[in-house]
């Protein structure tokens, strides 16, 4: 298989048609491009993303005063600076949305998946290049159309991010669950489409075009997670297209799939029979699997980070890969323990409980190996190891609580508090933004041909660190003390009174902690033509990626594909000088493997 | 105008962080830097490491030491209450050991272990033993925390129909709550939103022939006897809803076409609870922060904030529409002869309809 891959790209590679701009940087079927156009892409929005949440923080900390911001930004949403209820339940709706599915999904998987797919196995390209730039296409347009829905009269949906009908599906429910629900369902519907398509080509090219010697079992963990992370895509992304289309059937034609004995604004309505449990049910079996999409690629970056820059092979390779597999079977089916209270049977409670706390195992088996691979390392505290670091304290912290979140007595109480924001904020939000972080300070080199600057990397970490903690560790003791989320304020409830204070607190972290990412931005833009240029492996790191030359190159090798004969975790092996022994390296005579 | 003031305000400040940013950019371009860690930057960062492990304590001890009367940990209001917030306890105790230790290890490591020149690190790839370990005490605190949790989830959820519960309704619509008790036959009549009659008063959709929808009573207050057991029946007229009753350690979602339920037995009434001392601090603590509050509305030209009085709540936990920060209703708990006065004094539903 590999050496029919090899061939046929050489062919491609001898008489390529002269490159034009259009093919080079816009529609581009060169994954490393395509990862390139997925972190713009995905950088873009998650200034959108982080922007709204800055303006609701405000909201909260200061409720109903005018704000020139507001007024700025929201126009005819806040007249007079006063943020209008209406645009502040649509602000956390279009936050969320953007951050879990644009930002950390197609940003995230979509950047790393291309990028290193090809370059760690030893492929030329992607499976289908053609379809890849489809899909970066694809998800390029539901940005384009979410972005639109933020424009429209009556405003953009505003249901939460889990547009739980009824509400997102009558329009004199909610305004803004007219032409802007419509839009968001749209959108989604092609954001969808795009990730199966990416899935799918990541699953093809990781089954198929492995080069020699890279068996499975040699894999870095990187690519287990990106193609775990895609199996979990292409069985759950077409569940919520499922219940997308139902909902849009509700909407425009009338049938009832959702919906039964509805009286609003003096009317009873048509509907009959439908229910929006069943909804909840659909949107959850892609939703819980969604945040191991989002954190299992975090995962496999922070794996293959920490390895690399505490000079040690990541402790437990057998088990890191187990433990992603595990994770990946009981996500699908932990879905109900976002419903424990939605008048689904107890008995169903039981069981989402059970199979809910079964899945801290394999994440504290995670946890342990990676606190391992830090022990007796030989730590380079480069930018990443930082996010690396960072990474796995706020996946702790973070993951904890939800061994209280996902025991149904105790959620009775905690459900859809800041206490619910403050952990999946951690355990997901965070920590996967710091994988990113941590994949871009470490691959920058390999995608720009440039080095991002460490010391403002340094800065970056540290503020946004601190800013993170600050503003979700508080968080969990609003939730605790009963405070609900998605309240546009709490003035009415005198019973809150006394954590007015700690809103403050909270926003004020956020505000600093997100103006801080302008530094990363200056980083990011400016070393791309600033920056110092790479060497070919700066890290000192085994895999693949860095035996290809610094400047692109279509094909990744300019000679023949590289010949794997050993696992990509040989760091300060015995009986070699070198503190790292890359993949393509033959194994000495006598030496063995000294890993299960 | 002021709309485009902010703007150039905003582009002018972040032109400011952006030059800032620059000059520290350039300022170290002199010293030939290759951009990847020093020795210099490992041990800097190493003892940051601890610096950060330290900020995490604080944050932790501060955040309790402030914040840390957990209304929803103590001074629970209903039977099942304690079992609840004894299984909080033990979960937040077990949580707080091992964030401690946890994070204590990540970060230590990372001071202890920085990165030397010419230091080369211990190959040490897996042991079984030690993976079996943290895989296998896990599993037994788990396994622990499951039965427990299920047990008191098992005992919350089921319906105890031989003691003869209060069978109340509640009834959600953007933006309020309807209360129906279902008076001295203690059924509920049958009722539906297509049977809503607002001309007739027939808000929640009665069944006017059914005999036991008679002697309803609909009430916008809810009033609650002590230690008599209650089986709410929750139903919503338009969008999902979620009643929520902090201090009872209770909630059930309020779904469009279908009856929800959640039952249990208040204990505490609104006077003792008004009494309850830490109750007492909480709400002179929040009546402090009013009146400061007050004193600057005023000088503002605006109303004063009205003295607050303890009273438990039922508020809306599921989002809902543009109101839902404001979907409440009062609920009093009181002595079986308070209530029955105050019910006496309440209007059946046969008596409530306009002809």
């Amino acid at each position: 298989m590999s050496a029919h891959a090899d061939t046929h790209a050489h062919d491609d590679h001898g008489h390529h048609p002269k490159e034009t701009f259009v093919t080079k940087y816009i529609f581009s079927q060169d994954h490393k491009m395509i990862a390139k156009q997925y972190l713009v892409t995905g950088t873009f929005m998650g200034i959108i993303g982080i922007l709204m949440s800055l303006m609701f923080r405000m909201q909260i900390a200061w409720p109903e005063e005018p704000n020139v911001l507001f007024e700025a930004l929201l126009g005819k949403w806040a007249p007079d600076g006063v943020m209008d209820a209406d645009i502040y339940l649509a602000l956390v709706t279009i936050h969320g949305t953007i951050m879990v599915f644009f930002v950390l999904t197609a940003g995230l998987s979509g950047t790393f998946s291309n990028l290193l797919i090809p370059l760690q196995i030893g492929a030329r390209d992607m499976a289908s290049g053609f379809l890849n730039m489809v899909s970066y296409w694809l998800f390029f347009v539901s940005c384009v159309i979410m972005i639109i829905s933020l424009f429209v009269e009556a405003g953009p949906a505003a249901a939460g991010w889990t547009i739980y009908p009824p509400l997102s599906a009558l329009p004199m429910a909610q305004g803004g669950s007219g032409m802007g629900m419509t839009l968001w369902l749209v959108s989604m519907a092609i954001f969808i489409a795009s990730s199966l398509i990416g899935s799918l080509n990541y699953v093809v090219t990781v089954l198929n075009l492995r080069t020699k010697g890279m068996s499975m079992t040699r894999l870095p963990l990187t690519i287990w997670a990106f193609f775990v992370t895609a199996i979990i895509g292409v069985i759950s992304f077409p569940v919520l297209l499922s219940a997308a289309l139902l909902l849009v059937m509700d909407r425009s034609f009338g049938t009832s799939f959702f919906l039964s004995d509805i009286f609003i604004q003096g009317e009873v309505l048509h509907y009959q029979g439908g229910s929006p449990v069943l909804f909840e049910h659909l949107f959850w079996f892609l939703g819980h699997p969604e945040v191991y999409i989002v954190i299992l690629p975090a995962m496999g970056l922070v794996s293959e980070i920490m390895a690399s820059n505490s000079r040690k092979p990541i402790f437990g390779y057998r088990a890191m890969i187990t433990s992603i597999l595990a994770i990946a079977f009981l996500s699908t089916i932990v879905w109900g323990h976002h419903m424990f209270i939605s008048g689904m049977n107890p008995f169903l409670g039981s069981v989402f409980t059970f199979t809910t706390l079964l899945i801290a195992i394999p994440s504290a088996v995670k946890a342990f190996n990676w606190i391992t691979t830090l022990w007796k390392g030989n730590l380079q505290m480069n930018p990443a190891m930082l996010f690396s670091i960072g990474f796995v304290s706020t996946f702790i912290t973070g993951g904890l609580t939800g061994i209280i979140l996902g025991d149904s007595a105790l959620d009775i109480n905690v459900h859809d508090t800041y206490f619910v924001v403050a952990h999946f904020h951690l355990v997901m939000g965070i920590s996967a933004l710091y994988g990113m972080f941590a994949g871009i300070y470490h691959w920058y080199p390999k995608m720009y041909g440039r080095m991002l600057n460490k010391n403002l990397g340094y800065i970056h970490f540290w503020i946004t660190a601190i800013c993170a903690y600050g503003v979700f560790f508080p968080m969990h003791f609003i939730g605790m003390a009963g405070l609900p989320r998605r309240y546009y304020t709490n003035t009415n409830f005198p019973l809150f009174d006394d954590l007015a204070n700690v809103n403050v607190i909270i926003t004020l972290f956020a505000l600093f902690g997100g103006v801080v990412q302008l530094i990363y931005l200056y980083n990011f833009f400016i070393s791309m033509y600033y920056g110092k240029k790479a060497t070919q492996n700066p890290w000192k790191s085994t895999t693949l990626e860095w035996t290809t030359p610094v400047e692109h190159i279509h094909g990744n090798w300019p000679g023949a594909l590289p010949e794997v004969h050993r696992w990509a975790y040989d760091y300060s092996k015995p009986g070699h000088d070198s503190d790292y022994v890359m993949q393509t390296e033959p194994m000495k005579e006598g030496e063995v493997e000294l890993h299960h | 105008m002021t709309t485009l003031l902010t703007i150039i305000v905003l582009v002018f400040i972040s032109v400011a962080i952006w030059q800032m940013v620059k000059i520290f950019d350039l300022a170290q371009a002199k010293s030939d830097n290759s951009q990847v860690a020093t020795d210099k930057d490992n041990t800097l960062n190493g003892y940051l490491m601890m610096g950060f492990l330290a900020f995490i304590y604080i944050i932790t001890i501060v955040s309790f030491a402030k914040w840390g009367d957990l209304p929803l940990m103590s001074n629970s209001a209903s039977a099942h209450g304690p079992t609840i917030d004894n299984l909080m306890a033990i979960s937040m105790v077990l949580i707080f050991f091992v964030q401690t230790l946890t994070q204590f290890l990540l970060h230590y490591f990372a001071f202890k272990y920085k990165g030397e020149k010419g230091k080369k690190a211990l190959f040490f790839a897996d042991n079984n033993k030690l993976e079996f370990i943290w895989t296998i005490i896990p599993v037994i605190v788990l396994a622990g925390l499951i039965i427990y949790g299920l047990n008191t989830w098992i005992n919350i959820t089921s319906v105890d129909e031989t003691e003869d519960p209060l069978v109340i309704e509640l009834y959600a619509q953007q933006f309020n709550w309807k209360a129906r008790y279902s008076g001295t036959d203690n059924t509920l009549g049958k009722a539906n939103v297509r049977l809503i009659d607002i001309d007739r008063a027939n808000i929640l959709g009665l069944d006017e022939a059914d005999p036991n929808a008679q002697d309803d009573i609909i009430t916008t207050e809810l009033h609650l006897p002590v230690g008599k057991p209650v089986l709410f029946k929750m139903r919503s007229q338009d969008v999902l809803h979620s009643a929520y009753m902090p201090h009872f350690r209770a909630q059930m979602n309020c779904v469009p076409g279908m009856i929800t339920q959640f039952g249990f037995t208040p204990t505490v009434t609104t006077a003792e609870m008004r009494q309850n001392p830490d109750m007492v601090d909480k709400v002179s603590n929040i009546n402090k922060i009013r009146l400061n509050k007050s004193k600057l509305l005023v000088a503002k030209g605006e109303d004063a904030l009205e003295r607050y009085e303890f009273d438990y709540l039922l508020l809306c936990n599921k989002i809902c529409g543009k109101s839902h920060y404001n979907m409440q209703m009062k609920i009093i708990v009181e002595t079986q002869e308070e209530y029955n006065a105050w019910i006496a004094s309440q209007k059946e539903f046969k008596n409530s309809l306009i002809n």
